[in-house]
Order: C-alpha cells, then sequence, then structure tokens
C-alpha cells in the first residue's frame, strides 16, 4: 500500500511539468474571467497546442460555446470547469475485461511504432505484476532490431522473471508460440509478448503482427487477452492513425501512453479515445522500473488543470 | 490531403466572383483552411501564425496569375513561404583537420543509434574512416545495439563497460580516432529529456571534451506541437548545427521539421526513411513543403523514376497510360523498373492521389504480391498481353496453373488493371492534372 502511494506521488510529479505548462496560458485567460472571442481563440490555441488535434478542439469549443450560451455562463472559470468535464467524458471509456477472465496464462501483446518505448514499458509492466505477486513470462518477440532481445533479457533480470527467446531474426510468431508453451508449462500468471517497432505504414510488418495473433490462438483461443499499443506522449497528430492501422491488425484493448515526464501533453489521446474508443491502461512517467502507474482519467485531468 | 485542402480553397473562391486581385476578405477565407491544413501536420501554432502573417502580407493584393487559379495562387504563396523557413539543405560539415566529431542528440526513442550507423555507413562511402562511439550507458543494451550495427556494416565501434562516464567514454574516443586515423567520430549519445538537468549538463561536458564540429539533434517526424520547446531547450544548452528528420518513411506529414526549424535556424541535414542502414536522404526544402502541406512527395518520385527508367520509355508509358490504351506488356515493364524503384509501400506514398487511391485498391499491393503479379503477367501469351480482353475463363485457369497462382488471383489482378486504366482517364480528365504540369519523365 505505502508503495502504491509513493508512485501516485511520482506520478503526480511526473504530471506536474505537464500541468504547468498547461496551466500558465489557461490560467491568464480564466484570470481575465471574460467568456469573449479571445477567451475562445485562447482556449483553443492551448488544446491544440497540447497535440488535442485540431477536429477534437474544434469540437469541444463548439460544444462549449453552445453549453455556455445555453447556461448563460458568463465566468471564464466555469467554462474551464466545463471543459474538464467534456474532457473527462471523452476519456470515460467502459474498461475492457482485462483480468476478468480466468484462464492462464493472460496473454498481453505489446505493439506500437519504432521508439515509442515498448520494451521498456514491458520491463516496467512486469515489475508491475510481480509486485501484486503475479508469476510474468515475457516473450522477446522483437528478433528484427538490434540487440532488442538482449535489451528485454536485461529488463528479465532487473526484475526477476523469465524470457523466452530465439536467435535475431527468428520468425516473431514462433517466439511467441514457444513462449506461451514455456509460461503454460511453468503457470505463470502472465504472458507478456514484445513486438518489433513497425510504421503503421509497413503492410508487411502490419501483416506479421497479424499473424503473431494467429500463432497465439493456437496456443489459446481466446488469446491475446490484452494487446496495448505503446504511444510516445510527444506524438503529435499521426497518434490517431497509428491507433487505427494497429487497430485494424489486431483488436486494441489499451493503450500505454510513455514519456509523460516530459513536457508533452500527449492530447492525441482524446482523438484516439474518441474515434476509436480504446482507452488509456497504463502510463510511463521516467526511465526508472517504478515510473508506471495505473491510468486514471481523473488524475489525469485533474494533472492538466490543477 | 492535398485534395481536399484544393478543394476547400476551391470552394472558398467559388464564392467570389471577382477576379484579378487577392483582396483582403479572399486571403483570410482561404488561410483559415491552410491554418487547419498545417495544425494538422504538427507544426506547432505559434510557428502558423507567423507563417500566415507573412503569408497574408504577400497575398493580399496579389495579382492572380492566368494561369493559376485563386487557389493555386494562394498555395503557391503558401508553399514559397515553407519552402524559404524549411531553408537551405547543407552538407554535413568535415572542413579542417581531421579526425572531425559528430554528435547526435535526442529525445528517447527518436532513432539516434539507427542514425548514427546510417550516416557512418553514408561517410564511408564519401571515402571517410568513421568510428562508432556507444556513449548510451544507459538504456539496456544500447550498446550492444551500436555493436550489432557496426558489425553488420563493418564500421569499428568504440564502447566501454557501461560504468565510465559518458564525456569520458567520448573523450577516449576521440584520441583512439587521433591514434588510428579514422576521420569521423561519431557520437551516439544517450535519448534524454530536454528539462532533465544533469542530463543536459553531460551533454554540455561531452562537447566541451570533444569539440564536435556538428552536433546534430535527431527528431522524430511524428512529433507533435512540443518539437519547439524540445528543440529549443537542447539548442540552448548544447548548441546544434544541424537536424536529422527520422521515421519519414512513415505517413506523419512532419510538420514538426518546420517548427523545429523556425525554433533554432540550424539546416536540416538529413532524413530517416527506413530501419535499413542505408535509408538515410538529404533533404530538399521543396519535397517536404509539399508533403507538410499534404501535397505527397510527387518530386522525389520524379527523380527516383528518372534514376531508373529510361525517359524515352517513361514517356511512351505515360502517354499509353493516358490514352488507356495501356497493356499487360506496358504494365510489366513498369513492374519491373518500379522493383528497382524502391519498395512500392514507399513509393505509393509518394504520390497525392495514389496515397488515397492506393488505400481504396485492395489494400496490400505488397511487394511480395508484385512478384506474384509478375509471374501471371508472364505466364501470358503475347497477344494476351497486348489485347486483354481476350482473357477469358479457359485462358485464365491457364494462367492461374502456369504462375502457381489461382483463377481468383488472375481475375483481381485484371479488374486491378481495369481499376488503373479508369484512374488514368481520371487523372487525364479531372483536376488532378493541374496540379503538376509539365513533371519530365511522366510526359503530363
Amino acid at each position: 500500500m505505502f508503495n502504491f502511494l509513493k508512485r501516485k506521488e511520482q506520478v503526480k510529479e511526473g504530471l506536474t511539468k505537464t500541468r504547468t505548462s498547461f496551466l500558465t496560458k489557461l490560467t491568464s485567460l480564466v484570470a481575465k474571467n471574460d467568456v469573449n472571442e479571445e477567451f475562445w481563440s485562447g482556449l483553443e490555441e492551448t488544446l491544440i497546442g497540447a497535440d488535442v488535434g485540431v477536429e477534437t478542439t474544434m469540437a469541444l469549443v463548439d460544444k462549449l460555446r453552445g453549453r455556455a450560451d445555453k447556461e448563460r455562463v458568463r465566468q471564464a472559470a466555469q467554462v474551464q470547469e466545463m471543459l474538464k468535464e467534456e474532457l473527462l467524458a471523452i476519456l470515460r471509456i467502459q474498461n475492457s475485461d482485462f483480468g476478468i477472465s480466468n484462464v492462464t496464462p493472460q496473454v498481453i501483446l505489446v505493439v506500437g511504432v519504432n521508439g515509442s518505448g515498448k520494451t521498456t514499458s514491458i520491463g516496467k509492466l512486469t515489475k508491475y505484476l510481480k509486485a501484486q505477486d503475479k508469476k510474468v513470462t515475457l516473450a522477446a518477440g522483437d528478433t528484427f532490431r538490434a540487440a532488442a532481445i538482449d535489451q528485454l533479457k536485461i529488463w528479465g533480470q532487473r526484475v526477476g522473471v523469465d524470457v523466452v527467446a530465439h536467435q535475431p531474426g527468428a520468425d516473431p510468431g514462433a517466439v511467441a508460440y514457444d513462449a506461451w508453451q514455456a509460461a503454460n508449462a511453468r503457470h505463470a500468471d502472465y504472458l507478456i509478448v514484445d513486438t518489433a517497432g513497425r510504421l503503421q505504414t509497413k503492410i508487411n510488418l502490419m501483416k506479421e503482427l497479424e499473424k503473431i495473433g494467429r500463432v497465439i490462438k493456437k496456443c489459446d483461443a481466446t488469446a491475446p487477452h490484452e494487446t496495448l499499443l505503446v504511444l510516445d506522449a510527444v506524438t503529435g497528430q499521426n497518434g490517431l492513425q497509428q491507433a487505427r492501422e494497429f487497430k485494424k491488425a489486431t483488436p486494441l484493448t489499451g493503450l500505454i501512453l510513455t514519456k509523460l515526464d516530459g513536457t508533452a501533453k500527449g492530447g492525441i489521446v482524446f482523438a484516439i479515445a474518441k474515434e476509436l474508443q480504446v482507452p488509456i491502461q497504463y502510463i510511463g512517467t521516467g526511465e526508472g522500473i517504478d515510473d508506471f502507474a495505473e491510468f486514471d482519467a481523473q488524475d489525469f485531468v485533474d494533472g492538466l488543470f490543477a | 490531403m492535398f485534395d481536399t485542402l484544393t478543394d476547400k480553397l476551391n470552394a472558398v473562391f467559388k464564392k467570389l466572383s471577382g477576379k484579378g486581385k487577392l483582396s483582403e476578405a479572399d486571403v483570410d477565407a482561404a488561410l483559415r483552411e491552410v491554418r487547419l491544413a498545417l495544425l494538422e501536420a504538427d507544426v506547432n501554432f505559434k510557428v502558423v501564425k507567423d507563417l500566415l502573417a507573412r503569408v497574408r502580407v504577400r497575398a493580399v493584393g496579389e495579382e492572380v496569375m492566368r494561369s493559376l487559379s485563386p487557389a493555386q495562387t494562394v498555395i503557391k504563396i503558401v508553399n514559397d513561404e515553407l519552402i524559404a523557413t524549411l531553408g537551405e539543405p547543407a552538407k554535413i560539415d568535415l572542413s579542417g583537420e581531421p579526425p572531425h566529431v559528430v554528435m547526435l542528440i535526442g529525445l528517447q526513442g527518436a532513432g539516434k543509434t539507427t542514425a548514427a550507423a546510417k550516416l557512418a555507413l553514408q561517410l564511408r562511402k564519401h571515402q571517410q574512416k568513421p568510428l562508432l562511439v556507444a556513449a548510451d550507458t544507459r538504456r539496456p543494451a544500447a550498446i550492444q545495439q551500436l555493436q550489432t550495427l557496426g558489425k553488420q556494416i563493418d564500421i569499428p565501434v568504440h564502447s566501454e563497460p557501461n560504468t565510465v562516464p559518458p564525456p569520458t567514454i567520448c573523450a577516449n574516443a576521440v584520441k583512439r580516432a587521433s591514434d588510428g586515423a579514422y576521420s569521423v567520430v561519431l557520437l551516439d549519445t544517450a535519448g534524454r529529456l530536454h528539462i532533465d538537468d544533469d542530463l543536459m549538463r553531460e551533454l554540455e561536458e561531452v562537447k566541451q571534451k570533444t569539440h564536435p564540429q556538428e552536433v546534430l539533434l535527431v527528431v522524430d517526424a511524428m512529433t507533435g506541437q512540443e518539437a519547439v520547446r524540445v528543440a529549443d531547450e537542447f539548442h540552448k544548452r548544447v548548441g546544434l548545427t544541424g537536424l536529422i528528420l527520422t521515421k519519414v518513411d512513415g505517413d506523419a506529414r512532419g510538420g514538426a521539421a518546420l517548427s523545429v526549424r523556425s525554433v533554432t535556424g540550424v539546416p536540416i541535414k538529413y532524413l530517416g526513411t527506413g530501419e535499413k542502414t542505408d535509408a538515410l536522404e538529404p533533404f530538399f526544402p521543396d519535397r517536404l513543403a509539399s508533403r507538410i502541406l499534404g501535397m505527397g512527395d510527387v518530386l522525389t518520385l520524379i527523380e527516383k523514376a528518372q534514376e531508373t527508367i529510361n525517359q524515352e520509355q517513361a514517356q511512351k508509358a505515360a502517354e499509353k497510360l493516358l490514352k488507356a490504351q495501356f497493356n499487360f506488356e506496358d504494365f510489366l515493364e513498369q513492374l519491373q523498373a518500379i522493383k528497382k524503384m524502391g519498395p512500392l509501400s514507399q513509393l505509393l506514398g509518394m504520390v497525392p492521389g495514389l496515397n488515397q487511391i492506393s488505400k481504396e485498391l485492395p489494400a496490400d499491393v505488397t511487394d511480395q504480391q508484385m512478384k506474384r503479379i509478375e509471374a501471371i503477367i508472364n505466364s501470358m501469351t503475347r497477344q494476351e498481353r497486348q489485347f486483354p480482353e481476350v482473357l477469358n475463363g479457359s485462358r485464365r485457369k491457364r494462367i492461374a496453373l502456369g504462375s502457381g497462382t489461382s483463377v481468383q488471383e488472375v481475375n483481381q489482378l485484371m479488374s486491378q488493371f481495369k481499376q488503373m486504366q479508369r484512374m488514368m482517364q481520371q487523372i487525364k480528365s479531372g483536376k488532378t492534372r493541374g496540379m503538376f504540369p509539365g513533371i519530365p519523365g511522366l510526359g503530363i
């Protein structure tokens, strides 16, 4: 429990930087407390500056304008509260069934573009699950990038879990298959499958991802139980396209939003949540093994305005 | 996207009957659309504001050229301004006494290590003797990653245990380069956040100890609005000399390049366009501008085509295409030429119309599939290739058997082929024509 609280503090610290930059612009706007054109365009800029995207921003601002008119709101502070409500509403997506089905091992497939932080996130997620007394096995499915297997093995050592790996260049489907057999034999609660980074425009690589999914299904028809897309918070509008294409290749159950300890705000998740109904499940807030937490929509939005 | 931007601008201008000069109202209406397009492309909103202010000054009162529509006139001014902001391409500076030190820095996951290997390979092609330096002691297996890449391209990698501080490793590497007659030292530093004071200080120290001739910021093309702050901070602390934009082979529009360039003023030196170690290309401002505006990278495609396709052949094929006399023989010729140009997926993304059309077509025209298509065409008789309409059921069955494919695949190819002919008809008669008039090599 203590550990959990401590982690929560760290996460808040990580979000502070996000908060301050988002805050300053908005505060000055709100301080004037006039709901005029300047305020609206300022609000628009604030959202766009947070990578929320033109379309989502326009929709939000339009909606707020409508509400402000209808509810005769004249105070900027009140509009800000309304904005918070709207943002929260977008993020409130029915949680997926993570952990509900009691099949073991629960298979978690981790996907994303190059450099988004898949392997690091897996290390942290493993630690997180292990802290809950779960037994975890890792599959080194990134057989393409130089030394990716070594990288996952180091994380495995740090956390103290088994890593199933083949040679570089091996078929990632085969790695996943073997890893499932091993995880099953060892009665692991979770099997987490790392995959190579791939840009969503690479058709062959997206097909490969589909194949990994099919192979895992041969072991357990209900797997993968969870497919998490790892998204770098610094990503701009392309994040939506990433989520779209990855979702086509393999049904996504959630996002891991990484590198939130920087100044980037990760606003593209609103567009993703809105269009694709993919919830954020975890956030990464640093390079340390404990810089990781379950996503809390309230905290996230509060963090932007606190 | 360009189609939609042009369409939107056309719609804006349709309401205005007045020809001749662009009025303030015309320009403002048009610039609202341009603003949205640039924001969609991840150009920082402050940069957009400044840019559009400059465009506005130039556009108001501008005479609409006879050859261009008002929409095209505005786009041309925007495009010119984008090109000017993106600046001239610059080569890597290797003047003076070797060894020349090149430092690569950036956020985590930007692609520094891959870029370092690509750059080393490129420099060796230019008769340099590069030494790669594994200065990322933080990320697990980062050193191994560079070592593996070094082995792949046969370029030595200087590494030390990850307990040695990176500034010391870098200084040692420079010494080794002087002794060992290496001409270029490429420092692959750890990814770090621009607000991490300790790690930024470490970079300052590396710089102090190695006196790099080039400090290159590696920027992911997918970066959003924060690109401005990141670049600004790195520039202030370490002092940049140039940029490398990575993951350009994705479909991000790359507005971050414009943001970064306008806050730092340093030139863009290279683009990373794939995971292979030779996927490093020079930067051309006009092409990147088209991409940011959503026009697709027509020029790059044209140049690639020119390199590989014999000019006359291309002219002939293009004429045939437009007359819809295009047959399977020409198709095969084209396929073979395209294969020389690089992966098909990369090529399709470069053509504005095709970008969308290719998504509507059975999406997976992959290189693998190209081989099958080739096999199918190779199993046709000459007559069948020249007059595809003779392909009846039994001929198709024979072709499927001969090419090791199925009748379905042959049918699919037929329908794709027909679609292609139709598409070419559209290009011939349609709006896309005005977009790239007189491009050499395509004959349109």
